[in-house]
């Protein structure tokens, strides 16, 4: 299973949807595609746009269907972190 | 071009100061102002600086008349860049020791490495708390990403915010001078007018990148309706204004239930469809900070009815198989 630290990539506001697409295309799926699972990791991440959460999420339900989320795991989210996330995962239902 | 800087335009009466710009000569801007006293929201530092950068970028020949300020407010519009954004020179001295306030000066930003930084660099101005930062940010980050992505605007996104201490409110103004919410929602919705298109564009799950209900993998068509949202969680104003419409968001009742609805029309609103044609779009919020709910409460409350907004939506287009 592999650990994806977010907070290098993104700051500890996360809100650039272009990064998020890069980190979908560029290490998100290339895990997925060889069957493996997927930690996204938000330690230190104090918060995060919707659209960055939509950029980095739904494609992949769209895409892998709503089963995917058994594949990957979202650690150390903090509250906002936490409910931003639902919210994508919800209407994307 | 004409404006006038009015002795009083916030929010809340800021219909006044929109009747009587003149966008007739796209090649000259001519700024009179109030004599006495000018006391104006940050979205109207925008609205101008953005008329000026529009002049200055169509030719040698265009122009910006200034008429001298005399107002004994006139050291505001200074500090909050307006003079440097206009290329003029105000004559006006800002004292050093006078305190810098708790403001965010005009800005332009024209992507998104711009947008970071300035995200980055704009709370330690305004001295706030954390609880008070996350809803600025956020929207602050939304709707200026709207305008790098949708707007086309060559001069992106102006934006200035002021923090007031009497009210305890944080006021933010976000404008660009791009093809406005009409022409964006047209390419994948039918809106016959401005009223209708931003209707459109404050609904939960529609943006105008596509018609599909949810959006796309890069645009979900929520930044609008979040920003209203927290507006009216929170009882504060919300203006959006774009072609001849202004769409004002009313502020509730300290008594009365806040309840979310996925239509901008079912709030509490004022619109008028009259106004001077806006080439692009102004968005316009205030931020009590008395009355600021927890971030995490107002996206509970969010969650809620955007979910079901955007099910309801795909559940209306569910086709069934039809056997004869």
């Amino acid at each position: 299973m592999k650990n994806l630290k977010l907070f290098p990539l993104v700051g500890g506001f996360a809100e650039n949807k272009d990064k998020a697409r890069d980190i979908r295309v560029q290490e998100i799926i290339p895990v997925l595609e060889k069957g493996q699972n997927l930690i996204l990791d938000f330690e230190k991440v104090d918060s995060i746009t919707q659209s960055f959460a939509h950029a980095l999420l739904s494609d992949l339900i769209r895409n892998y269907g709503i089963d995917v989320l058994d594949r990957i795991s979202f650690a150390n989210c903090n509250e906002t972190v936490s409910k931003i996330i639902e919210i994508v995962v919800d209407y994307m239902q | 071009m004409k404006v006038h800087l009015p002795n009083s335009a916030f929010l809340g009466n800021i219909n006044a100061f929109l009747k009587v710009i003149d966008t007739s000569d796209p090649e000259v801007l001519e700024i009179t102002s109030n004599e006495k006293w000018i006391s104006v929201h940050p979205v109207v530092l925008c609205m101008v600086a953005s008329l000026g950068l529009e002049v200055r970028s169509k030719n040698s020949n265009s122009s910006i008349k200034c008429e001298r300020f005399t107002a004994t407010s006139k050291h505001y519009f200074e500090r909050m860049g307006l003079f440097s954004f206009l290329q003029l020179d105000s004559e006006i001295e800002i004292v050093e020791h006078e305190s810098a306030g708790r403001f965010i000066p005009l800005t332009q930003i024209k992507n998104s490495t711009d947008l970071s930084k300035f995200i980055e660099d704009m709370i330690p101005l305004l001295h706030l708390d954390q609880k008070n930062t996350q809803p600025i940010k956020y929207i602050i980050s939304e709707l200026v990403r709207n305008v790098l992505e949708h707007s086309g605007s060559k001069n992106g996104a102006i934006v200035s915010a002021q923090y007031y201490s009497k009210s305890n409110t944080i006021r933010i103004g976000i404008v660009d001078a791009g093809v406005g919410i009409s022409q964006t929602i047209r390419k994948s919705h039918v809106a016959k007018t401005d009223l209708d298109a931003i209707q459109l564009a404050l609904t939960p799950g529609i943006t105008g990148t596509t018609s599909k209900e949810g959006g796309t993998d890069y645009n979900a068509g929520a930044g609008l309706f979040f920003t209203k949202s927290i507006a009216k969680i929170n009882r504060d104003f919300f203006i959006i204004y774009s072609g001849n419409t202004l769409y004002k968001l009313l502020r509730e009742k300290d008594k009365n239930e806040v309840l979310l609805f996925s239509d901008p029309l079912e709030d509490k609103h004022t619109k008028d469809d009259g106004l001077p044609y806006w080439s692009g779009t102004v968005v316009g919020i205030d931020i009590d900070l008395t009355k600021t709910e927890e971030f995490t409460t107002l996206l509970d409350t969010i969650r809620g009815i955007y979910t079901k907004s955007v099910r309801e939506r795909k559940k209306a287009k569910y086709k069934k198989p039809k056997f004869i």
